[in-house]
């Protein structure tokens, strides 16, 4: 393709990439280097249908001022990202300097909210992906071998967890495991224990939420795997049957390395996905047991004081987490490429 | 022919609709675009507006529970999409602190003659909103229930932990005690309410200093954990719809709840007699021998945008004022609030929000940092009752917190 012919035909895609990707991080960024002005406060008398007070309020017209001078607010550099709300290098240090054991160190780490999202943002990360794609290519070697007659109906009630938006989706399973709901009644008939609740305990909420995040992704992985199921060689695994392969081994030994590159593919989709995990914390009213990090932005923005340098921090921190948790998987990807 | 006749007779009794709404309502044209919470006195004062319809008025009302979410952008532009919202005292702080609502006392001069002043909120000598009805959470009880272990409604929190217990122990429910204790918002609202029962201060005066890591604020807690032991052990995921979903199902006797919930607590849908016909209201519980009650009071009211023309405010002014006019009053709507509106007659329902007015309850504290507090204490409360850590912990937590946003907002240095 010649040069001016490539630049055409990518324009489109690059201009809006530029514009609703590049151009909103950029503006993320600056907004976080900045927090709000001080505030002008002054004492005055409210009054209405309760009687009077003397109560403070921002002084408008001064706060007007200092917005008019300086429209972005104060230059904080880095402070946010630094402050409690966030990486808590302060707080760390401290409970780092004062732990008495590496437990005690670790509690106190998670108290702080940032490293608790953390936490449960990387377990959930970990747990679901490898789980969305065990589950996705098992049940794609299980409809590709059903009945050509049966597939399509199959594959539709396969994706159909996929298809339903998941803040529906969530607040279904949601009440399904209520202590009054079907699965939250047979937990307690099977357990034994009439008072057992998921959503009073975190361990069984934290399993929910990965229970709901791999029934949520595995048909992704499911609709890729199958497609690259029809693209496997015939001949070759002829040849294996003819070798004495058992499914077993034609599977690890044909199928397998053949999806490698779509493996690669829905882990590096799946990896993003699950760590900005968040319409299931909502749905379910998490956040008492597991916060995330896009859980920790949407709490910023929707408080009645809206907190957005802090919230504009986390979206930049996320933007570098996911970019380290990526490296691994680009640095194969680009290898693979480099070989060819 | 007779359909015809029929046709245009219709059309007359349209018209004739339209010319006697429009002189009820006064406006001939203007902007007027209404964002607020969804309850049933905010849909009736919406449907009314509907009477200013008329050729030159827009008309347009954005009723969601997420209002809080929407306003404040909502009225930052120039035109603002918004040209009144109705908030709360807690929600027209961040209105104020962004500067998008105007005053309204040359407005009130023209077009407000007939508001009384008792409805103005006036901040600063300024009038910046006008305020319809009364809020607060106060006590819902089992009247049946409550004779069955010959108990009184509860005056205190105290005496009704001990009715709690005993309808426990009788065997008549697991889970008596009801509250909206869904970690967030609602959670710390509970514990303003409590921490304000036990006397306590949220800021040291004058200042964006917080301190509640006190011993009001122990106790604060303590009361908390006690009383969600009686509740439904999912109790950290339950906002006021599904703590009303657990009243309306029989499985709560006892429960501190928004008045303006009340009426659909005691109407005959969504439970059976035995549970709505014997639900009664009380005035707001006290807690630790303290005297004022342990809850707090709202008022709903409607404000103006800042950044709209003078003539779609008017406009908009004269809309609200003829929607919130004493005349919304009739006997479907008298008993959907505890209107502060001249005509209104209280039904059993509203006792509770009144008994909370005449005992001298704290209104929810008009501060601009309060949100940032009720967000910190909605975060870090959650720990104490799951019992991770101490009450101390979780309300050293809430103040770092808060400082912490405190300062991004330059409210600390």
């Amino acid at each position: 393709m010649k040069h001016k012919t490539f630049f055409w035909f990518v324009f489109p895609s690059v201009l809006a990439m530029l514009l609703f990707i590049a151009f909103p991080i950029v503006s993320v960024v600056i907004q976080s280097l900045h927090v709000a002005h001080e505030q002008v406060i002054i004492t005055v008398q409210n009054c209405g249908p309760f009687g009077c007070t003397d109560s403070t309020k921002i002084d408008t017209d001064a706060t007007a001022a200092l917005r008019a001078a300086e429209p972005l607010g104060r230059w904080a550099g880095l402070t946010t990202y630094f402050d409690r709300g966030h990486l808590a290098t302060n707080e760390v240090a401290h409970a780092w300097a004062t732990a008495t054991s590496l437990p005690d160190f670790l509690g106190r780490l998670i108290n702080l909210p940032f490293y608790k999202a953390m936490f449960f943002t990387l377990t959930f990360t970990a747990i679901v992906t490898p789980l969305t794609l065990i589950f996705g290519f098992a049940i794609a070697v299980a409809v590709n071998s059903a009945a050509k007659s049966l597939r399509g109906p199959l594959i539709f009630f396969t994706l159909l967890p996929m298809i339903v938006t998941p803040l529906v989706g969530s607040l279904i399973l949601f009440w399904m495991v209520d202590a009054r709901g079907i699965v939250g009644t047979l937990l307690q008939w099977a357990a034994g224990d009439p008072d057992l609740s998921v959503k009073a305990s975190t361990p069984l909420m934290w399993a929910m939420l990965m229970v709901y995040g791999v029934w949520h992704s595995a048909p992704f992985a499911f609709i890729v795997y199958y497609a690259g199921l029809q693209t496997v060689n015939k001949e070759t695994l002829e040849a294996a049957v003819v070798d004495g392969a058992s499914r077993w081994e034609r599977i690890r030994y044909v199928v397998l390395p053949h999806l490698l590159p779509l493996t690669t593919f829905i882990a590096l989709i799946q990896l993003m996905d699950n760590f900005r995990v968040f319409e299931p914390i909502v749905s379910f009213s998490a956040q008492a047991h597991a916060t995330s990090l896009s859980w920790a932005i949407y709490n910023d923005l929707g408080g009645e004081t809206q907190q957005l340098s802090s919230a504009a921090a986390t979206s930049v921190l996320t933007i570098l987490c996911i970019a380290l948790l990526l490296t691994p998987v680009l640095v194969r990807t680009w290898r693979d490429f480099a070989r060819k | 022919m007779k359909i015809w006749k029929t046709a245009a007779f219709a059309t007359a009794i349209a018209l004739l609709n339209g010319t006697t709404a429009m002189a009820a309502c006064g406006i001939t044209e203007g902007r007027i675009s209404v964002v607020g919470n969804e309850f049933p006195a905010i849909q009736s004062i919406a449907k009314r507006m509907g009477d200013c319809a008329a050729t030159g008025v827009e008309l347009k009302s954005n009723l969601t529970a997420d209002h809080q979410k929407i306003n404040v952008a909502g009225m930052q532009g120039n035109p603002a999409e918004y040209t009144s919202a109705i908030i709360a005292n807690s929600s027209i702080v961040a209105l104020i602190n962004e500067d998008v609502i105007r005053p309204l006392d040359d407005l009130m001069a023209t077009y407000g003659a007939a508001i009384p002043d008792s409805q103005k909120i006036v901040i600063d000598g300024k009038v910046m909103a006008v305020a319809f009805m009364a809020n607060a959470q106060t006590l819902a009880y089992r009247q049946d229930v409550l004779a069955q272990i010959g108990v009184e409604p509860p005056k205190t929190y105290e005496d009704l932990l001990a009715a709690a217990k005993l309808i426990r122990d009788q065997g008549i429910m697991a889970n008596p005690v009801g509250g909206s204790y869904a970690a967030g918002w609602n959670l710390a609202q509970e514990f303003v309410n409590m921490y304000l029962g036990y006397g306590g201060a949220f800021f040291a005066p004058g200042t964006a200093e917080v301190s509640i890591n006190n011993a009001q604020g122990v106790d604060a807690l303590n009361m908390m954990k006690s009383l969600s032991e009686y509740m439904n052990p999912d109790f950290l995921t339950h906002d006021s719809n599904a703590t009303q979903a657990e009243w309306e199902a029989g499985n709560v006797a006892l429960m501190n709840m928004w008045g303006s919930r009340m009426q659909n607590l005691m109407d005959d849908q969504g439970s059976e007699p035995v549970v709505y016909e014997n639900t009664k209201v009380a005035g707001p519980m006290t807690v630790g021998g303290g005297t004022s009650p342990a809850t707090t009071l709202w008022w709903d009211g409607w404000t103006v945008a800042k950044n709209v023309s003078d003539a779609d405010a008017a406009a908009t002014f004269q809309a609200m004022a003829y929607a919130s006019s004493p005349d919304i009053l009739t006997p479907e709507t008298m008993n959907q609030a505890v209107w502060l509106l001249a005509g209104y007659t209280p039904d059993a329902v509203s006792e509770g929000v009144l008994a909370a007015v005449s005992a001298g309850t704290t209104p929810y504290p008009m501060l601009p940092y309060i949100g940032l507090l009720h967000t910190a204490l909605g975060d870090n409360l959650a720990d104490f009752l799951q019992g991770k850590e101490s009450a101390e912990q979780a309300l050293a937590d809430a103040e770092a917190a808060y400082s912490t946003a405190a300062r991004e907002k330059g409210f600390l240095k």
